[in-house]
């Protein structure tokens, strides 16, 4: 939890459920009940509909990788010491999110765009957890 | 709903202009290069201060503030701040209120300290922001790790290459080679773009716009005003724009620019031109990828096949399809909101006033700006008295 020198985000009223959520190591999005979307990010009103017939229902974990980078540059707000890889994932549910992909070496060359991935979770202070991703395990 | 043809050339471009310098400004503050901009642009129209009535201009200020700065009392403003293609979008805007006879002279200003930062406020993304959230999280290190996301998708689905990629940054830094203004003007080689360091997969520092200080505006007025002014007027002949999204996380396809796709449809349609009608081009370049997926969605090409489009040099001085006739924003200069600079070299070209770089006999001129991170388009389409 120490090392890290990322940045570190505020819950609102909006998003609290969220991170309430990801500090218990689970992911939690909203879905409509008017229109029978799921979306990210949290917001009480529908992104697709503006209903407010929206609940939260926690997810899966599991994904797809939609695309990616590799970021080399160090910075002020680096959450990790060395490269590392930014990734779009796609979760089953539907919606898209930004994370990071972890526990993989950050070489492009080892990364393939549609590979199967899952969520663990960060918890970088006491009150806040980042739910990133990794290589999902082969099915058992 | 209304037919924008009605508006094709009803408004001019009568003035255009630069901040008195470009590059690394440290003795100027952001307003300055405003002002600076501003008052070269309407010495350009022949036009003095007292007959600006409308004020557009976007940065991190209101447009109020600008206007208190340049000494100008407008009876119209417009802030919109969409990106580095507002100032592209003012110019829409400004066509649509003096049509409607709501003001007579726009003058549209951009100053940004992007370089240097004096006299720029900070940061609008505080921690509990949407991108303070669920972006910046992740190390999100500004555009380069954002605009590479759909650099990495677009290669994966259409095998766009890192050579294509660095075709635009070479064929970019010939034209740079011609424009006396230019901040990097040394020859370039796909080999030295490749060679240079990996910034953000796929983006090689090469890939990547200059970051520089510098100002720029333009002045509109009606077309029949326009005809009594010092220069040859530049009529618009055609204007867009659309926003997809904010978060880049949000993109709907991370191959296709979705916002450029309508605005360049509605450029068109109002313009009422063709493809093979456009004589040169400038599309706002933060990353050589951007215009290769520009020219896709505006119908340059088929989706996927930007990168063989800008392959053998073919925006290159002499080539086929002349593009950042300026050296870009990877070459020439880049503040931060690069959108007017694309509007001037415009102007300038349909005048004839570009020397070395001058494309010979041009009548129609297409600009397309880019704002946000993929998040914002604005098209125009510009054209001298024969087009």
């Amino acid at each position: 939890m120490s090392e890290y020198g990322g940045y570190i985000p505020s819950p609102t009223p909006d998003t609290a459920p969220f991170w309430e959520a990801a500090k218990h190591h689970e992911l939690r999005i909203q879905h409509c009940n008017d229109c029978g979307e799921y979306y990210f990010y949290p917001r009480p009103l529908c992104r697709h509909c503006l209903s407010r017939n929206v609940e939260w229902r926690a997810v899966s974990g599991r994904g797809t990788l939609h695309t990616f980078t590799v970021n080399y540059r160090s910075g002020r707000a680096s959450p990790f010491p060395g490269a590392f890889v930014i990734a779009i994932v796609e979760l089953e549910e539907g919606p898209r999110l930004m994370t990071n992909l972890v526990d993989v070496e950050p070489d492009p060359a080892r990364l393939r765009i549609g590979m199967a991935v899952e969520v663990v979770f960060a918890d970088i202070t006491a009150e806040i957890t980042l739910p990133r991703f990794r290589p999902a395990a082969p099915a058992r | 709903m209304a037919d924008s043809r009605t508006l094709r050339g009803k408004v001019a471009i009568v003035g255009a202009a630069e901040s008195d310098e470009l590059g690394r400004l440290p003795h100027k503050p952001a307003l300055q290069l405003h002002a600076e901009a501003a008052r070269n642009a309407l010495d350009d129209a022949g036009l003095g201060k007292g007959d600006v009535d409308a004020l557009f201009s976007a940065g991190r200020w209101s447009s109020a503030e600008t206007a208190d700065y340049l000494g100008i009392k407008p009876r119209y403003c417009d802030g919109t701040l969409i990106g580095g293609c507002s100032f592209l979008a003012h110019v829409h805007h400004a066509m649509a209120a003096i049509a409607a006879g709501i003001c007579d002279v726009a003058l549209i200003t951009h100053g940004e300290s992007g370089a240097s930062r004096v006299g720029m406020p900070g940061t609008r993304w505080t921690p509990d922001s949407v991108n303070g959230q669920f972006e910046l999280p992740y190390g999100v290190m500004g555009p380069p790790t954002q605009y590479s996301l759909v650099a990495t998708r677009h290669m994966h689905e259409y095998g766009t290459t890192s050579e294509q990629l660095a075709e635009v940054a070479v064929a970019t830094r010939k034209w740079a080679a011609l424009n006396p203004k230019a901040a990097m003007r040394d020859p370039l080689s796909v080999a030295d773009v490749l060679a240079s360091r990996m910034i953000s997969y796929p983006f090689h520092l090469l890939d990547c716009c200059l970051v520089t200080d510098g100002g720029g505006a333009v002045v509109l007025t009606a077309a029949d005003r326009a005809r009594d002014l010092r220069r040859a007027p530049v009529y618009v002949l055609g204007a867009g724009e659309a926003v997809g999204h904010a978060l880049v996380s949000q993109m709907t396809d991370f191959a296709r620019w979705d916002a450029a796709e309508r605005s360049g449809a509605a450029a068109f349609a109002m313009a009422g031109v063709r493809h093979d009608d456009i004589d040169v081009a400038e599309f706002y370049d933060a990353f050589t990828i951007v215009p290769i997926l520009g020219l896709e969605a505006l119908g340059f090409c088929k989706h996927g096949e930007g990168g063989p489009f800008v392959s053998g040099q073919r925006t290159a001085p002499g080539g086929a399809f002349p593009l950042n006739t300026n050296g870009g924003g990877l070459s020439y200069t880049h503040t931060g909101m690069y959108g007017i600079f694309i509007i001037i070299e415009a102007v300038r070209q349909l005048r004839g006033e570009c020397g070395p770089r001058q494309v010979s006999g041009a009548q129609v001129a297409l600009c397309h700006g880019l704002g946000g991170i993929w998040s914002a388009a604005a098209t125009l389409i510009l054209g001298t008295d024969a087009a």
